[in-house]
């Protein structure tokens, strides 16, 4: 019986800010579409979050920051990443991120930029086609 | 398992360099061999025959008692005392999978969040996957890795757990079951259950007050078992209080066990559980191969709801060909 591969995502909130309604919204609907969601918590670097990334063995990370931090966190994951060998995580970014960062993020490495109001599906949709990838 | 062999010839078997990764200490290699074994990936039974010559240096300690007691903060307070003593420690943290939809949210990793970064820890999380008991199938294949990565101690905690699911017992080398204050009144502590298994009690958050009646009743209940009578222990994980008289109660039980050859004894009774459970499974697999191809399963099942045969003569008919085949 070949049981489909669990996708395992990893939802973090890197920096100082400390607002994880959303983050926990988006822990919520992944778990609803059947996915394994680690959750950090707050207040995270990105050292830390490359590390239970890489020990929990997940397909893919989604950042939170609210804080107006996003250019200079969530490119360090990227590059963190790339290091220890683990490219292959997808990184998505999320929260509250003026519309001109958002060709930079992609251009440093990060897959998507989810802004307020995006509908969960089209989130949950994202995590599904990049669990399957990896 | 030979069914992939020919297919993954020319990737130079991945499984033999994993372990090789593993056993010079690569906690990525470790991760990736959890999630072949969790996801019972046909290479998983060769990882696990190759790691487990590796095996046995870890002492497992395991965790249990209802959820929001403080297991994870308390184990995050004993990572933080060993690997100040320059010890090695992996934890596997269990949380429970929704039987509706298959996800989970595992969340014990935000208790642990200041001790995830130290070069000589290792924490994985896992979802129950449909397990009862308190634990996940690969729970503790998973140690058995981390036992391999060179853990000095393995933590593994379980799901909350109510008043039953003390399969960590028949697993673990040691287990600790948490309770707090005020859950309840002296026939609480009287059921069996959960609060027979442990080696040592732990009554945390002793901050909130009125602990003495559940530390009195606990010791009350409690009877030495294997000439070792559980210690009842008052812990805060928010302040650390009572942190080291754990840790001190952990050593003394590993020295208990080696020194009352009841090491072995436990180890021997997990070797046969965990024989019994594998074979359980491909047992369970081959009928279950056996009846989507149609053959017997559908019409042993016509016959049960007709009430023409009972479920019980309907399992022996439908063993019959594995017995036969394994002669």
């Amino acid at each position: 019986m070949p049981i489909p591969k669990k996708i395992r995502v990893l939802i973090a909130k890197p920096g100082l800010d400390g607002h994880d309604r959303g983050a926990k919204v988006v822990a919520r609907a992944l778990r609803d579409a059947g996915m394994e969601v680690i959750y950090t918590g707050l207040r995270q670097t990105p050292e830390d979050i490359v590390e239970a990334a890489i020990q929990e063995d997940v397909d893919a990370i989604g950042l939170s920051c609210l804080s107006g931090a996003h250019m200079t966190l969530f490119p360090e994951v990227v590059k963190l990443l790339k290091k220890r060998k683990s490219g292959n995580i997808v990184v998505a970014g999320g929260g509250i991120i003026p519309e001109e960062d958002v060709p930079k993020l992609k251009k440093a490495g990060i897959k998507v930029v989810f802004g307020p109001g995006t509908p969960l599906r089209d989130i949950v949709a994202f995590f599904e086609t990049a669990g399957k990838g990896a | 398992m030979p069914s992939r062999k020919g297919t993954a010839a020319a990737s130079r078997d991945p499984v033999q360099g994993l372990v090789a990764d593993l056993l010079v200490g690569d906690k990525r290699a470790a991760a990736k061999l959890i999630s072949l074994i969790e996801d019972d990936e046909p290479e998983a039974t060769d990882a696990l025959a190759r790691i487990h010559p590796h095996t046995g240096r870890a002492h497992v300690v395991g965790f249990t008692g209802p959820p929001g007691v403080g297991k994870s903060s308390l184990i995050n307070r004993l990572v933080r005392t060993y690997s100040g003593r320059g010890k090695k420690i992996g934890v596997v943290a269990v949380d429970p999978t929704s039987p509706y939809t298959g996800g989970a949210v595992l969340g014990d990793r935000i208790r642990m969040a200041d001790t995830g970064m130290d070069p000589g820890v290792f924490i994985r999380s896992m979802a129950t996957r449909g397990h009862a008991g308190g634990l996940a199938l690969a729970t503790f294949d998973a140690v058995r890795v981390l036992d391999a990565l060179g853990m000095d101690l393995v933590f593994v905690e379980t799901v909350g757990a109510g008043q039953s699911e003390v399969e960590i017992a028949t697993r673990a080398h040691t287990t600790v079951v948490v309770e707090m204050p005020m859950t309840g009144d002296a026939v609480q502590t009287m059921k069996a259950g959960i609060l027979e298994i442990g080696d040592v009690y732990v009554v945390n958050k002793v901050d909130l007050g009125a602990a003495d009646l559940l530390v009195a009743n606990l010791k009350f209940q409690l009877q030495a078992r294997d000439g070792w009578t559980p210690p009842v222990l008052r812990t805060a994980a928010v302040d650390g209080r009572g942190i080291e008289e754990l840790a001190d109660a952990l050593r003394k039980h590993a020295s208990h066990l080696d020194q009352t050859g009841l090491r072995r004894k436990r180890e021997l009774a997990r070797a046969r559980l965990e024989i019994l459970e594998n074979a359980q499974r491909l047992l369970t697999r081959r009928v279950a191969e056996d009846s989507q191809s149609g053959r017997g399963f559908d019409r042993l099942a016509e016959e049960v709801a007709a009430r023409r045969m009972d479920p019980h003569s309907a399992a022996k008919r439908l063993l019959k060909p594995v017995r036969r085949a394994s002669k």
